[in-house]
């Protein structure tokens, strides 16, 4: 800005934001008190030690720290890493991976096919994809719950048709929670990617396919850079709930196969350790802050060389 | 970038530029898969046999037992309080919460209220879960208050930014000639707020406590983990259930539920698509 601010300039530009911040204050103290402040305490717990009836004991410890990684023999005190948790953070984070490679892989056919829709009919199908994008999740869960159990649908149906003696078990299976995740999840990629393919300009198809391009070589070459934005977007609003799932694992895991958001419920549950749960909450909240970050830097990247 | 669209335009070569192989294929399976496992769902909750798979005939038996059930018609009558309050409530200060943060020059910490705002759409609902769970158990030591106040303000705080986009999406579409013009015409603040702005402005703050609604009315984990015993919402009450026996009764409350957002979801679309 070349010229300075008059004095009333400046008064007036400071009313206005002074209004602005008064406007945003109810909502600003109403996340305060029931999202973000309590999540400070979270980390305050995770540093406290456990009492015996769960709660905490106000002294300081980073017991809880210790044991997200380390386990200590009962017997004779050696101390080495928890496998336990650790290969419960290791299948969250591949079974959240696997979710999102297999709802990209529906997915973006499915955007694609409905941005290539004429335009009377594309809003019915992105109606269809938004429907189940806003019915309860756990409801979504409880319908595949009853696809795969022994007596489900399927079972039934191969078993009726003669093609199986014994009904498979999918329930209560890694498979299970995959499929289940990437069943609820599924509207979360197709949607961004939409987004970004509704803008998508058909003509420099045109002149790929004019250049001689095969249809995979426009796709991989045109569609798919272009695109880049929404399927980043895409990866990451299915990949984070995929790792804090907690209502699909339960539901289709049966409390045998856990994923982090069920381990954390687990201490605050039956273990009855609270600062070791706050300590994996917190744990699970940077892994997912770092997935953000990485997601922003991602997208800055492909504006740059695109925009 | 350019970006124009030329759907129409194409159709009309013999050679389909926007044709890719299997892609129409995937995409018609994604939407059977889609609704396949819902549509039975609904199918078996009009079972008249008390097994899920065997079907025995058409009949509502399991939606009167669901009805006449007094632990679902308490939980449902929570769920309702729980949602209505909490959308009015965020509605509420997410339309204050837009109109001073949109139309107006970038303002010192503005970035920071957008943050803070759409803070539950980036934390994992678990944590939040978990932290609520703390915080409210030490406030409920302190005040001996049990109610049904916490489950309200955790709603209410989550669905701040469902019901923020939409008022937020609609104030960036109005211009600001008609409020300059009613100034200019010697309408004070509140006037020209209570006869432009508001009428302006209403489509979006319905979209938003509609969303903010089914949004609260469909919450599971953090209900889960902020209601003291007995406190039960409906998603709650059927996610105690699954763990015993299932019979067809969860089939028919799930439809209902899924009735109630099908009918919401599709007034959000209309409420939302109206043109003034």
């Amino acid at each position: 800005m070349s010229r300075t601010l008059s004095a009333l300039e400046q008064e007036q530009i400071r009313r206005k934001t002074r209004a602005n911040w008064l406007l945003s204050t109810p909502a600003l103290l109403l996340l305060l008190f029931a999202a973000s402040g309590p999540l400070i305490i979270v980390v305050i717990y995770s540093f406290l030690s456990s009492g015996n009836y769960g709660g905490v004991v106000w002294e300081f410890s980073t017991d809880a720290w210790f044991n997200v990684l380390y386990t200590k023999d009962i017997f004779d005190d050696t101390v080495s890493l928890s496998d336990a948790h650790l290969s419960i953070f290791w299948r969250s984070v591949q079974l959240s991976f696997l979710t999102t490679v297999l709802c990209l892989f529906f997915g973006f056919p499915t955007a694609y096919f409905i941005a290539t829709r004429p335009p009377s009919t594309r809003n019915v199908w992105l109606f269809l994809i938004t429907i189940p994008f806003w019915t309860n999740l756990l409801i979504r869960t409880f319908a595949i719950l009853e696809l795969i159990r022994n007596q489900g649908v399927i079972n039934n149906s191969l078993m009726s048709l003669g093609l199986i003696q014994e009904p498979i078990r999918m329930l209560y299976t890694d498979f299970a929670i995959l499929v289940g995740m990437a069943y609820v999840y599924l509207p979360l990629m197709v949607l961004p990617i939409y987004a970004s393919m509704e803008r998508f300009d058909f003509r420099f198809v045109e002149a790929g396919y004019d250049l001689y391009a095969s249809r995979i070589k426009v796709l991989r070459r045109i569609i798919i850079p272009i695109i880049k934005p929404g399927i980043i977007a895409g990866s990451i609003l299915v990949f984070v709930p995929s790792l804090g799932a907690y209502v699909t694992p339960r539901v289709l895991g049966g409390g045998k196969r856990l994923m982090v958001g069920n381990l954390i419920e687990l201490q605050f549950g039956q273990g009855k350790n609270w600062p070791l749960g706050a300590a994996l909450a917190v744990t699970m909240l940077v892994i997912v802050m770092v997935a953000l970050i990485f997601y922003v830097r991602l997208v800055q990247k492909s504006e740059r060389n695109h925009g | 970038m350019a970006k124009q669209m030329t759907g129409g335009l194409i159709r009309k070569k013999p050679f389909s530029i926007t044709r890719q192989h299997g892609f129409t294929t995937i995409a018609l399976i994604c939407f059977f898969v889609l609704y396949a496992p819902i549509l039975t769902l609904v199918f078996y909750s009009f079972n008249a046999g008390n097994n899920l798979m065997l079907w025995e005939g058409f009949s509502f038996h399991w939606y009167v037992k669901a009805y006449e059930n007094e632990l679902v018609q308490e939980a449902a009558i929570r769920s309702l309080i729980i949602a209505v309050s909490a959308s009015l409530i965020s509605t509420l200060v997410a339309t204050m919460a837009a109109l001073g943060t949109t139309r107006t020059a970038k303002f010192k910490g503005q970035s920071m209220i957008f943050l803070m705002i759409n803070q539950p759409l980036m934390v994992p609902e678990i944590v939040t879960a978990v932290a609520l769970l703390i915080f409210f158990a030490i406030i409920k030591t302190f005040t001996g208050y049990y109610g049904l106040g916490y489950l309200i303000a955790a709603h209410s705080a989550f669905c701040v930014p469902f019901a923020y986009l939409p008022i937020k999406a609609r104030l960036d579409g109005m211009d600001l000639s008609l409020e300059t013009a009613a100034g200019d015409l010697y309408a004070t603040p509140f006037r020209v707020f209570r006869r432009v702005t508001l009428p302006l402005l209403f489509p979006g703050i319905m979209a938003g406590a509609m969303l903010a609604f089914v949004i609260s009315l469909d919450d599971v984990i953090i209900t889960e983990f902020v209601k003291t015993a007995g406190q039960d919402t409906l998603p709650t009450y059927m996610l105690g259930q699954l763990r015993r026996v299932i019979t067809p009764e969860i089939n028919a409350i799930s439809t209902v539920l899924l009735g109630i957002s099908l009918l919401v979801v599709t007034l959000f679309f209309l409420v939302s698509r109206k043109r003034f």
